[in-house]
């Protein structure tokens, strides 16, 4: 790719557009999204049966046309019950992702903007969130809150937030040294337009992109909880949860594992494609794909 | 002609790992109104410091002492948010280079915009009907359709105009303008030079312009002050100091300028190196590089009227010896 990069408009807006669509990974990764996320918004509409309909005459049957995913242990159908999990499951993940972006990337950029002691008393707490490892935070929180989605999309923003912060931090420190922040403070800008309109636009960019991968990342952790049984609970599922159904008939019916699997893995790779497309766009030094 | 701006004794010095730098070091210096006074120097002798310093936009590493009075108000002793009130609107800065200080993400329409909104409580059309009156004013063709543009879409010229109009969007007394042409090819340069000129005959502003060029000093300004390692060594009218430069580092400065007559790969330089500004050596800090250094070099000379226009600082100087005997018995009386 050339250095086209350049002309991105300069306007958020414009960035979203052509930054997306601009690059083949970017557009690949924000197509499969679409569509996915067109199919939890649209679950009860698109499943060909109830999820949670037990069919005695079903139990474990092969997929075929009625029931292109098979069924599961109980009968149900495999593909109605991927569909209404990945509901849930993109609901966690984005929820916690969103939720975490708006409370670490204020701290951040704040930290960032003040520098000396401010910096220090928000961030040193910060890297002590982040020093835990992420699943064990996880389940200590959800041990002591007790499980559930909500809970689960909670755990997975205090993992996140640190992380996100961090991003923010780093860009806002060079945003902060740029000649057009002296030259906004120059001009008599006050404090706070200074930190939304000039800081807040220039140090953005690489945040956007790690939150759109922490997302898919946010699948994971969230089918890995409920795999454990400390996500969603009975009779809602995940598809961490479908993956743990399925476990136990692995080898002899497969699809009932494959098939929530794949969604994961789908999920993933679409964001993946979605923040590397957006990376090559507003990282200049990623300019060639 | 009125004073506007009265620097007394200002030092600014920076807090390293190695000790404190002293950037500026005891400048006193008078700017009259409605002039265009060229602060020159090579680089890093602290124009750029001294000018952040009366912005009141050093770090906070920075320690600025002395007074710098600004039409009635010491500067140093404002709380911020006046400060703040100051800048952009009774004082504003036209900064070097136009391809970092203009925000990338940002109309430039709105920059200027932005400058009047900060200081006057205007509606939000109001700003932009004057920002594109602004725009037109410092020659930007097609105004209207420009102000949605970002920086990028313009050329290094066209940004600078847009930079001196964000300087000018109040009206402001005092522009201090920091090397507006360095980064700009030569027929800009003269282009935005005209420009300052224009505007400084249509709107009285007062111009502190930053330079290490002498030919823009030549060019365009009134009076010139020469600065050497942080100390203010001559001050005169642009004429006089190039007809009869007295400090030794302004005479060996104009030497350096190449000439028409000279053969080919002879350019003239000054011996030595600038002196290390964590520990300046004593007095004058160009004795150590200055062809007639002699014993009371290791004294500060004092800054003193050699005619009524013509300052200097230097021990050769007869204003500066007798400057300095009074500041002696000051001293010795007040200890």
């Amino acid at each position: 790719m050339s250095v086209a990069v350049v002309d991105t408009g300069g306007r958020p807006k414009a960035v979203w557009r052509r930054g997306i669509l601009a690059s083949r990974k970017g557009r690949w990764g924000f197509g499969i999204l679409t569509v996915l996320a067109l199919i939890a918004l649209f679950a009860p509409l698109l499943a060909p049966h109830d999820p949670n309909a037990i069919d005695a005459t079903r139990i474990l049957a092969p997929p075929d046309l009625a029931h292109p995913f098979g069924s599961d242990a109980l009968g149900r159908d495999v593909l109605s019950r991927v569909i209404f999990a990945y509901r849930v499951s993109l609901g966690v993940a984005v929820g916690s992702t969103l939720v975490a972006f708006f409370v670490g990337v204020p701290l951040g950029l704040y930290a960032g903007y003040h520098g000396g002691w401010v910096d220090t008393a928000i961030m040193r707490p910060i890297d002590m969130v982040l020093a835990l490892p992420a699943m064990l935070l996880a389940v200590a929180l959800i041990a002591i809150i007790g499980p559930g989605s909500n809970i689960a999309t909670l755990a997975i923003a205090v993992i996140y937030m640190p992380i996100l912060a961090r991003v923010v931090r780093s860009s806002t420190l060079v945003v902060v040294a740029q000649t057009y922040i002296e030259a906004a403070r120059a001009r008599g800008t006050r404090t706070p337009s200074i930190i939304t309109r000039h800081v807040l636009p220039n140090a953005i960019g690489p945040a956007i992109v790690q939150a759109t991968i922490l997302m898919g990342f946010a699948i994971q952790i969230e089918a890995a909880l409920s795999f454990l049984g400390l996500g969603v609970q009975p009779p809602t599922s995940s598809l961490g949860s479908m993956l743990a159904d399925g476990r136990d008939v692995l080898t002899q019916a497969p699809w009932v594992e494959v098939f929530p699997g794949l969604a994961i893995a789908i999920t993933v790779l679409a964001f993946n494609l979605l923040g590397d497309g957006l990376r090559a766009r507003l990282d200049p030094k990623g300019v060639t794909e | 002609m009125s004073d506007l701006l009265t620097l007394a004794h200002v030092d600014v010095g920076f807090a390293t790992d190695d000790g404190t730098v002293s950037a500026v070091s005891d400048v006193s210096l008078t700017v009259h109104e409605g002039e265009i006074f060229g602060l020159v120097g090579e680089s890093g002798c602290g124009k750029t410091t001294l000018a952040m310093a009366l912005m009141g936009l050093l770090p906070t590493s920075a320690t600025v002492t002395g007074s710098v009075r600004f039409s009635d108000r010491d500067l140093l002793d404002l709380p911020a948010e006046q400060l703040r009130q100051l800048r952009g609107d009774r004082m504003s800065m036209i900064f070097q280079d136009p391809m970092t200080s203009l925000d990338p993400t940002f109309p430039i329409g709105e920059q200027v915009a932005e400058t009047i909104t900060a200081h006057r409580d205007v509606a939000k059309h109001a700003a932009r009907e004057r920002a594109l009156a602004l725009l037109a004013d410092v020659g930007i063709p097609e105004a209207e359709r420009r102000y949605d543009d970002p920086p990028h879409r313009l050329s290094g010229g066209m940004r600078q105009r847009v930079v001196i109009a964000t300087a000018l969007a109040n009206e402001p007394s005092l522009v201090l303008a920091d090397e507006p042409t360095t980064a700009l090819d030569v027929t800009i340069q003269s282009q935005v030079l005209d420009l300052l000129r224009d505007l400084r005959k249509r709107l009285r502003t007062t111009i502190v312009l930053i330079t290490h060029d002498l030919g823009v000093v030549a060019q365009i300004c009134d009076r010139v002050g020469v600065m050497y390692a942080g100390q203010l060594v001559e001050v005169a009218p642009v004429a006089e100091i190039f007809r009869s430069p007295r400090h030794p580092y302004t005479q060996a400065l104009l030497a350096a300028l190449p000439s028409g007559q000279q053969a080919p790969g002879s350019l003239r330089v000054i011996g030595g190196r600038v002196p290390n500004l964590t520990n300046p050596p004593p007095g004058c800090r160009f004795s150590t590089r200055c062809p007639y250094v002699m014993e009371e070099c290791v004294n500060v000379p004092p800054l003193a009227h050699e005619t009524d226009d013509h300052l200097i600082a230097c021990w050769l100087s007869d204003a500066t010896k007798d400057a300095g005997r009074h500041d002696h018995a000051s001293a010795g009386g007040a200890a």
